[in-house]
């Protein structure tokens, strides 16, 4: 009776992975609307649950693939595998609007470009700190430091291993989630209160669920303004990373 | 039809990739340069043009759209096939790199925003500024009580007649 119901699990592994993940993020929604009052955003704890799975599973098999180790939950491994995955974030650029970027203006885009390079910057920078020589090493963590999306897109890029990629996700949730966390405490302290500063802040620091979590928890007709030039900061961290910033960090060290 | 959308994300994908090829291959490094996100700019400038010529019917546009709204599950199960365990062993990394991005960020939005414009949304006065905060880690649950207490203020005369 197990036997057979592991099997099924095994055989239609893709289709079980959506099932499980799909429990998973009603369940982080569930946390995030009655444990934090929304303030801690529902993706993000659905991503700190997938981590937290990813590391027993990693505990119990001793492998190197997290929960999709687990023969009950291998099909993990392809639907957050780099095909589908590309996919998808290739898929969130729709619906973005020209014409909204010409709006968002030269400060915008200086933002966007100034806010990728310095968290880069900050993410190599500590990565050098703790040690790391590769230049594919410390690109995938300064990635990380950019977004939990261009770090995994970094890392698969160049061809780093699973622990740096995990490590540059898990950069980019401290800062979603602090983004979360710090934006309604210090909103008054950097001006925070009007269209122009929330697209410099959204172009800045860029990872978008963390922008608007934090935009909604300080004023909620702030979040349009910096998600727009968000949504443009991976896109941006994508195309920089794996390319320029990387041939400059492999010119450095 | 939705196969359309989808079949354009997958085309616009797949030329994407092979223009990231050709750039690895053309500047020598054995890998994909930035495929993903050339993609990106293909999709965002032909929905584009198919958009203002009113080509670009609702069920293409939900084929897209069902991959975009498939993004954070698909990033939650790649989070679930990481290799934590072992990136635990150097967790500090990822915290202070983490920690240093959103720092530096938000102390740029003030030198960025530059003038205070005066588009400023004209809610609560802002001469209500306490400077006791000096740090991102502390004093959380007075401003948010300060922030939560406003609308409530807003809201109250509405029940009078």
């Amino acid at each position: 009776m197990i036997d057979s119901i592991v099997h099924l699990f095994d055989k239609y592994h893709l289709v079980a992975a959506f099932a499980v993940i799909g429990l998973a993020m009603y369940v982080a929604y569930w946390i995030s609307n009655n444990l934090t009052r929304g303030k801690l955003h529902g993706s993000a704890i659905a991503i700190i649950l997938g981590l937290i799975l990813a590391y027993v599973g990693g505990i119990s098999t001793g492998g190197s693939k997290g929960l999709s180790d687990v023969t009950l939950f291998s099909g993990l491994g392809l639907m957050g595998g780099g095909m589908l995955r590309d996919l998808a974030i290739i898929a969130t650029a729709y619906g973005v609007n020209l014409k909204e970027i010409r709006q968002t203006g030269f400060r915008g885009v200086i933002a966007l470009f100034v806010g990728v390079l310095i968290s880069f910057i900050a993410g190599a920078g500590v990565a050098i700190a703790f040690g790391y020589t590769d230049p594919v090493d410390i690109t995938t963590i300064g990635a990380g430091a950019v977004t939990y999306i261009v770090g995994p897109v970094t890392g698969a890029t160049l061809g780093a291993s699973s622990e740096v990629v995990a490590l540059s996700i898990a950069a980019g949730l401290v800062k979603s989630i602090l983004t979360m966390v710090a934006t309604p405490m210090t909103a008054r302290l950097i001006g925070l209160d009007n269209p122009r500063s929330a697209m410099i802040f959204g172009g800045l620091i860029g990872t978008t669920s963390g922008v608007a979590a934090g935009l909604a928890a300080t004023d909620a007709r702030l979040v349009p303004y910096g998600a727009m030039t968000a949504t443009f900061y991976t896109g941006l961290g994508i195309l920089l990373a794996p390319t320029v910033l990387f041939l400059a960090v492999r010119a450095v060290m | 039809m939705v196969i359309y959308g989808v079949a354009l994300l997958a085309g616009c994908m797949m030329a994407g990739l092979v223009i990231g090829d050709m750039l690895g291959e053309i500047l020598n490094i054995d890998s994909n340069l930035g495929g993903v996100g050339i993609a990106m700019l293909l999709l965002i400038f032909i929905t584009g043009v198919l958009k203002e010529r009113g080509k670009m019917a609702d069920s293409t546009s939900s084929g897209i759209n069902f991959w975009n709204a498939m993004y954070i599950p698909i990033v939650v199960a790649m989070a679930a096939s990481q290799n934590v365990a072992a990136a635990f062993s150097g967790g500090m990394v990822a915290l202070v790199a983490g920690v240093l991005a959103v720092v530096l960020g938000l102390a740029l939005v003030p030198i960025l925003t530059g003038k205070r414009p005066e588009t400023a949304l004209d809610d609560a006065a802002d001469d209500g500024y306490t400077p006791t905060k000096t740090s991102v880690t502390t004093g959380a649950a007075v401003l948010d009580r300060s922030r939560h207490a406003t609308p409530a203020t807003n809201t109250t005369p509405t029940h009078r007649q």
